[in-house]
């Protein structure tokens, strides 16, 4: 056991070991936030909406199911390095194939356990999410380094992690074809696609919209991701495009473009939403969700224009979880319904989405 | 939609008694359904049985009726107070019987009572074992192959076509009683008879055995708008094979992959759904099979639960509170979450800490039970202990526990198996008993694979490996601290407590004190820090201050802004020690808050009223051990003004830490730790007693059995010989000869947890005492005030003579029997003790009287077993003006303020009975003495004895005949008295039945005696088991004979249990009964609630 340091810009500093992956330069940065979920972590590892952060768990003990081959969000993980309590030596799970330690080092993840992540999350929320650094160097040159990383604001993190080349999930003899926006998709969003009898075709994030309308798509697919939606603006052109040609649904970063192509505006929340226990509630039906949630912005519902109505709401703060812009045949939600990790109350939006396709 | 506002009066039944398998957690729910549905600005009415609850306070519901909980008397409270709506879903399953029962009597149709919360058909199917299985099979849901059976030559046949082994359950029970498992069709013919016999309808569930698999369960909540949430996932570590209420639980659920814990949660959310809970919270059981994940469901409880008090204080979200709100109306979404305060109920809480329940069992107290562990629950109490990690929160629940382990190891206990070889030691484990986790601990030490103890065990991996670090954690540590203290590092102190290590436990492991190691463990940089439960792992801001101590950076207590005041609570229920201590925390805290201190509880009950975040202005979930006590108070007094440490109301637990807690300059409120030892030093007692000229039966100390065999020539036997220090009168005998007085005082120098505890010595002597024969056992609770003014509270006689434990026994309010000589004798001697004593607070005393002559057998300035049951009887809330004395309010000054009130003395009897956990333990005597055995207690309220008697029997579940036959079986010294009953039940028109000798007796007297029975197991004639077996007995009295039980009387009572016969086992009971009797023929009973009773009938207080 290594001891470690993890130190956040504004100098408050943690005691810990390292583990994982050990970088060369003795740490690793990137903006710190705190996840709530109790289980999942493998998919939360492995969701690419992480790219440039450093995870916090809450929940101590992490690893103790190991990890397995079917529970991937993205073949490979984006975040920046992981903070836990505990981190389990000896997993146990029918499915497991390899333990925490392993699946760091080989995916080359830093980590720092030991650490009292309830005071770490304490100090995130009260002064939000804020670069850190962590790893076996000294104090000086973890504060240099976490001082030094820009953070997420005003990134186009999502051209950065989307694939480079299209490529097809889904039987061919689906009714439906749909164009999935790449951001940073999560395979659970496509085996959710693919359930409800699409054929997805998944593409860059910097493909034109005019590219997406001569495939001939039955719908579009915007896909969550990470970083800064004001700064993926291409994207923005292309949803733009796309809108009122196509049927559009969007998820987290997916929703937020959407939501900037139909001229609102977005903004950063202190410390965001990470976790799988926020209530959401159906503006319609009144129906309360338990949602997945992973970002760090948000739509502001003041800026939506005529047309767009905000169907779901977040019942902690007050937030916008889903908007509905019916003329156009588009809608989007700022939570995970494809949960991975997260409950599944709110699956039936991939139905929805199908219906939407069928009905245009 | 909101409140319903077509209700008024919501009647709520409680679950009666304290019983194994139904326990405080229900006095918790209900307690807190009552002030909710009042602060909606409902009527409340409350029917329970058990006095000793808070529910039953008079201040929780508008008219609270302490009945006997049957048919009939809900029927008369029905029609008296005409309810709009039953709440059935918060009394277990004792309430949600009664209110199917009341539905099937037509009762709530004829009285258009609605039920809310659950309806009829979502009951039966939720418990009927058969139409949950097909319900669940309609959804899709897994469940084990099964079939029923009426008789055992069905339960056969189906045990061939499931295929053994196979798990038996009967239908309409709790707490798993007369479940077992068959191996093969051997075993099948015993386990299906007993479990045919425990079923109300003689129905078994025979299933396929999936014995081994890993166990959860969720506690989920809806709404009428069909919100769903989960609000806790636990996890068994015991595997299945072992109920989940005898099983250490871990919450949240630690080894399934999101994937498989959302699939459960989307089962768990079908089976609500299908069985129409349709508001409220139920709990759901699912067993994963460790290799390949098969899921099945198990079974769902359409009803808070002890699981649900559990994921209450495990989460901080409220289930019994918030399921109130639900059944009147309101959606998740508009109940507020009362520790965020800014977010609503409809959400699902995440955790940043471990929390461990391990269950406390009673054995030592039950002689001949078999401590194996199975499907049927033993326990009577449970601990639980957060901590952030689990080996942390294990070892704090171990050490919680109470039963001599500072831990999972390091105490001189964990030497115990050192003897055995490892074959034996791992064989051992393989059987679930209360040790195994220690026998784990012991085996890993020993180098012992994980893999193999898992195999044995069937306990998961995952938790042997975190045990395994514990024990590298001490092989790591051993040497460290040996070398001295204060080589010791700030990072190996950290790794030890963050661990969970007590001070006491690296006490051991360094040879040094605990005092040591604590000034040098803080001088190392290494103190404690609490923590707070706040629903969501820290995202929002918390507002009620729910802690736990850990050894993390950061502190999150706030700065006291009132002096305050620290209560201990009484910790794991157990035999002797139980829910009214922690009715005396409760009030103390209401009280306290109310007179402007801010209150502080520290317990480890997650059943109990004390441990609800609303008792109390602060709650730490802390063990009651010296360390985690001076942690809390040490932190405080940093954080403002600390008045003191209530230590006399929360039983032996707390008052055993008083002198440490002085030492360490933490003031102990009330009487001073030295005049408690005034009154527990039996020297010192007896010195005080010739002083006051108050007479006590001959007694001496003895360390050794030559000296307790002088002794007892000495004073003369019979003697009682007991130990010193102990609560319930644990391994007290009393002994007829020499060779008796050896035999006990080798079991006391060896027992069980009483040898763990230090066996006998000069400090921890034995007490040998004269035993008064046929003496009346009398109670008194008292309290007094720094100015020396005293109030009797009560004085109690009690049914059953000296030598049955008190806790045992029925007693009465006011005495039935006793002179008013006698009484002002006793009230005389009280205030003499109290004085001489120097009390401030509560004072029990209890006297035997043999004619006019008053002994005081033993005083204890502390809360007694008796408080609430006074309280109740006489409207004086003792505990809440004990607590307002200890902090120096006078007598004049509450008099005024109005807590104190002249006791409601005129009018009516209240006559408090036992229930004893026998039908749990088929092996076990069901004899009443010295050694306390009840679980809980019930009262019977009403304007005579006689009646008063009559429902605290019903109460207790042993309804009195109105008539028939009456069989008596007499020891001889009871053949004198015996005829006194044996005339009273002929005069009422009984058919007598008597044993050979008992009938020569009564027919020499002039009794006819109807049926001449004979000895059991004579071959010829009927014998008394067979007569009881076939249903031609209602009533048995069979009193022990001389010094034991003999096996006919133990085979008598036990088959009076059995076949459900209302039983008495002394003279005194029988007639008792028989007065009873007689007035039940002469009119119906009446029910009226405490308000009323309480209302009138007040004398004047004479301070």
């Amino acid at each position: 056991m290594t001891d470690a340091l993890l130190v956040l810009a504004d100098g408050e500093t943690f005691e810990g070991v390292a583990v994982g992956h050990q970088p060369s330069a003795g740490f690793a940065t990137g903006e710190v936030v705190f996840n709530t979920a109790l289980a999942g972590y493998q998919e939360v590892i492995t969701d690419p909406s992480y790219a440039g952060q450093i995870i916090t768990f809450t929940y101590p003990h992490i690893g103790n199911y190991g990890v397995n081959e079917r529970d991937d969000e993205a073949r490979i993980p984006q975040c920046r390095g992981v903070i836990v309590r505990d981190l389990a030596r000896r997993p146990s799970n029918w499915r497991a194939t390899d333990d925490a330690e392993g699946f760091l080092s080989r995916h080359a993840i830093a980590g720092i356990a030991g650490v009292d992540t309830r005071r770490l999350t304490r100090h995130i929320r009260a002064a939000g999410a804020m670069p850190g650094a962590f790893g076996v160097a000294d104090r000086a040159t973890l504060l240099a380094a976490a001082q030094a990383d820009g953070g997420t604001d005003g990134c186009d993190l999502a051209s950065e992690v989307s694939t480079t080349e299209p490529y097809t999930v889904g039987p061919d003899d689906a009714t439906l074809y749909v164009v999935a926006y790449d951001f940073g998709i999560k395979r659970s969003i496509l085996d959710q696609l693919v359930a409800e009898g699409c054929q997805v075709e998944v593409v860059p994030a910097g493909t034109s919209g005019a590219d997406v309308l001569a495939r001939a798509p039955d719908g579009v697919f915007l896909s969550n991701g990470p970083g800064d939606p004001a700064a993926v603006e291409q994207a923005r052109r292309s949803v733009a495009e796309l809108l009122g040609n196509v049927p559009v649904f969007g998820i987290c970063l997916g929703h937020q473009i959407m939501s900037l192509a139909l001229g609102a505006r977005t903004f950063k929340l202190r410390f965001g939403h990470h976790g799988a226990n926020h209530p959401v509630r159906h503006v319609i039906t009144g129906r309360v969700e338990i949602t997945s949630q992973n970002h760090n912005y948000a739509v502001d519902a003041e800026s939506l224009p005529d047309g767009s109505a905000v169907t779901h709401l977040n019942l902690n703060d007050g937030d916008v979880e889903g908007i509905r812009t019916e003329h156009l045949r588009a809608f989007s939600v700022q939570y995970h319904p494809e949960a991975g990790p997260g409950p599944h109350d709110a699956r039936y939006l991939f139905e929805e989405f199908t219906q939407l396709m069928r009905a245009g | 939609m909101p409140r319903r506002n077509d209700l008024q009066t919501i009647l709520l039944i409680g679950s009666g008694p304290i019983i194994i398998g139904q326990a405080c957690e229900f006095d918790y729910s209900g307690t807190q359904a009552c002030r909710v549905l009042r602060e909606e600005g409902y009527r409340v009415v409350l029917v329970n049985s058990n006095p000793a609850t808070i529910m039953t306070d008079p201040e929780f519901a508008d008219a609270t009726y302490v009945e006997p909980l049957d048919v009939p008397t809900l029927e008369r409270i029905i029609a008296k107070e005409r309810p709009d709506a039953l709440l059935p879903t918060l009394g277990g399953q004792t309430g949600l019987n009664l209110a199917i029962a009341l539905h099937e009597a037509g009762v709530l149709d004829e009285y258009n009572v609605e039920m809310i919360g659950a309806n009829v058909e979502a009951i039966r199917t939720a418990e009927d074992r058969q139409r949950f299985k097909i319900a669940m099979t309609e959804i899709g849901l897994m469940v084990p192959p099964s079939g029923i059976a009426y008789n055992t030559e069905e339960a056969l046949r189906v045990g061939d076509d499931v295929g053994y082994p196979v798990i038996v359950r009967p239908a309409f029970i709790l707490g798993g009683g007369g479940t077992g498992i068959a191996h093969d069709a051997d075993e099948m013919g015993r386990v299906a008879e007993h479990g045919l016999a425990a079923s109300p309808i003689s129905e078994i569930l025979i299933e396929r055995s999936i014995v081994g698999w890993k166990e959860y369960e969720l506690e989920v909540m809806r709404d009428h708008a069909d919100n769903v949430v989960v609000i806790c996932s636990i996890e068994n570590l015991d595997p299945m094979g072992v109920h989940t209420g005898e099983s250490i639980t871990v919450a949240p659920a630690q080894t399934l992959t999101d994937v498989e814990y959302q699939a459960m949660r989307d089962a768990a959310f079908a089976c609500i759904r299908r069985i129409g809970v349709e508001t409220g919270g139920s709990n759901v059981q699912f067993a994963v099979h460790p290799q390949t994940g098969e899921m099945v469901i198990i079974e769902m409880n359409p009803r808070v639960s002890r699981s649900s008090a559990l994921a209450s204080k495990a989460t901080g979200f409220p289930i019994a509170k918030i399921a109130a709100k639900l059944a009147v109306g309101y959606r998740l979404d508009e109940v507020q979450n009362d520790i965020t305060r800014e977010t609503p109920a409809s959400f699902e809480p995440t955790i940043d800490y471990v929390v461990t329940k391990v269950p406390r069992w009673a054995f030592e107290k039950l002689p001949g039970s078999t401590p194996v562990l199975g499907t049927q629950m033993q326990s009577v109490g449970e601990v639980m202990a957060i901590g952030r990690t689990f080996p942390e929160s294990l070892q704090k629940a171990l050490r919680s526990l109470e039963t001599g382990r500072l831990g999972l190891n390091c105490d001189p206990a964990e030497r115990e198996l050192d003897a055995l070889g490892d074959d034996e030691l791992v064989l051992r484990a393989a059987i679930p008993t209360p040790d195994r986790i220690f026998q784990v601990e012991a085996a890993l030490r020993r180098f012992v694979s994980l893999e193999r103890l898992h195999e044995v065990t069937g306990i998961d991996p995952w938790f042997l490996d975190q045990i395994l670090q514990i024990v590298e954690a001490r092989d790591h540590l051993a040497p460290v601290g040996r070398a001295g203290l204060d080589q010791v590092s700030r990072g190996d102190w950290r790794f030890a407590k963050r661990l969970g290590f007590s001070d006491g436990q690296l006490a051991f492991l360094w040879h040094a004190s605990e005092a040591d190691i604590r000034t040098h463990r803080v001088a190392a940089g290494v103190r404690v820090t609490f923590k707070t439960v706040d629903t969501c792992a820290a995202e929002f801001a918390a507002f009620t201050p729910y802690h736990y101590a850990t050894y993390e950076d950061e502190d999150e207590i706030a700065p006291l802004d009132k002096p305050a005041v620290v209560i201990l609570g009484s910790g794991p229920n157990r035999i002797g020690q139980g829910v009214e201590f922690d009715y005396c925390c409760v009030h103390a805290a209401f009280a306290l808050r109310d007179a402007g201190y801010e209150t502080v509880m520290v317990n480890c009950n997650p059943e109990t009223v004390s441990t609800d975040y609303d008792t109390s202005d602060r709650l730490f979930f802390e063990p009651l051990t010296n360390e985690d006590v001076r942690n809390v108070c040490e932190r405080l007094q940093e954080a403002g003004e600390v008045r003191g440490v209530i230590v006399s109301l929360g039983g032996q637990t707390p008052l055993k830490l008083a002198h440490e807690l002085e030492r360490s300059g933490i003031p102990v409120l009330g009487t001073s730790p030295a005049s408690i030892d005034a009154a527990e030093d039996r020297e010192q007692f007896n010195a005080l007693c010739d002083r006051l000229g108050i007479p006590q039966p001959d007694g001496a100390l003895a360390t050794n059995a030559d000296e307790a065999v002088a002794a007892a020539g000495a004073i003369g036997y019979p003697v009682l010989v007991r130990p010193s220090y102990v609560l319930g009168g644990r391994a007290m005998q009393i002994v007829y000869d020499d060779s008796d007085v050896r035999r006990a005082m080798a079991e006391l120098a060896q027992g069980g947890s009483l040898g763990r505890e230090g066996g006998l010595s000069a400090e921890r002597p034995a007490l040998i005492d004269r035993f008064l024969e046929d003496a009346t056992e009398v109670d008194v609770d008292a309290l007094r005030d720094r100015t020396g003014a005293v109030v009797v509270g009560g004085v109690m006689e009690h049914t059953e003579e000296a030598g049955v434990h008190s806790g045992d026994s029925a007693c009465a309010i006011p005495p039935p029997t006793l002179t008013s000589e006698v009484v002002r004798t006793i009230e005389h001697y009280t205030r003499a003790l109290a004085d001489a004593l120097g009390v401030v607070g509560l004072l029990n005393v209890q006297y035997a009287v043999k004619g006019e002559r008053v002994y005081v057998i033993e005083a204890n300035p502390r809360a007694s077993r008796t408080v609430p049951f006074v309280s109740k009887a006489t409207g004086v809330p003792l505990a809440k003006v004990a607590a307002r004395v200890m902090l120096g309010a006078t007598f004049d000054d509450l008099a005024s303020e109005g807590l104190l009130r002249p006791p409601a003395a005129g009018g009516h009897v209240a006559v408090k009975e036992a229930v004893l956990p026998f039908n749990r333990f088929p092996d076990v005597d069901t004899i009443l003495g010295p050694e306390m055995r009840s679980t809980g207690e019930v009262m019977g309220i009403d304007r005579t004895f006689g009646m008063a008697f009559a429902k605290s029997q019903a109460g207790a579940g042993n309804k009195l005949p109105r008539e028939g036959t009456v069989f008596l079986s007499l020891a001889d010294r009871d053949k004198e008295a015996g005829t006194v009953a044996a005339l009273r039940f002929a005069e009422l028109g009984f058919a007598i039945a008597a044993t050979a000798a008992t009938a020569r007796h009564l027919e020499g007297h002039g009794i006819r005696v109807d049926t001449v029975v004979a000895k059991v197991g004579e071959e010829i004639g009927v014998d008394a088991v067979e007569l009881i077996s076939s249903g031609k007995v209602d009533l048995v009295v069979n009193t022990p004979r001389g010094r034991g039980p003999r096996a006919d009387g133990m085979h008598i009572r036990r088959a009076a249990l059995v076949h459900g016969v209302a039983c008495v086992t002394t003279v005194a009971a029988a007639i008792a009964a028989a007065s009873g009797i007689a007035e039940e023929a002469e009119r119906e009973a009446e029910v009226r609630s405490l308000q009323d009773y309480h209302a009138d009938g007040q004398l004047r207080l004479e301070v």
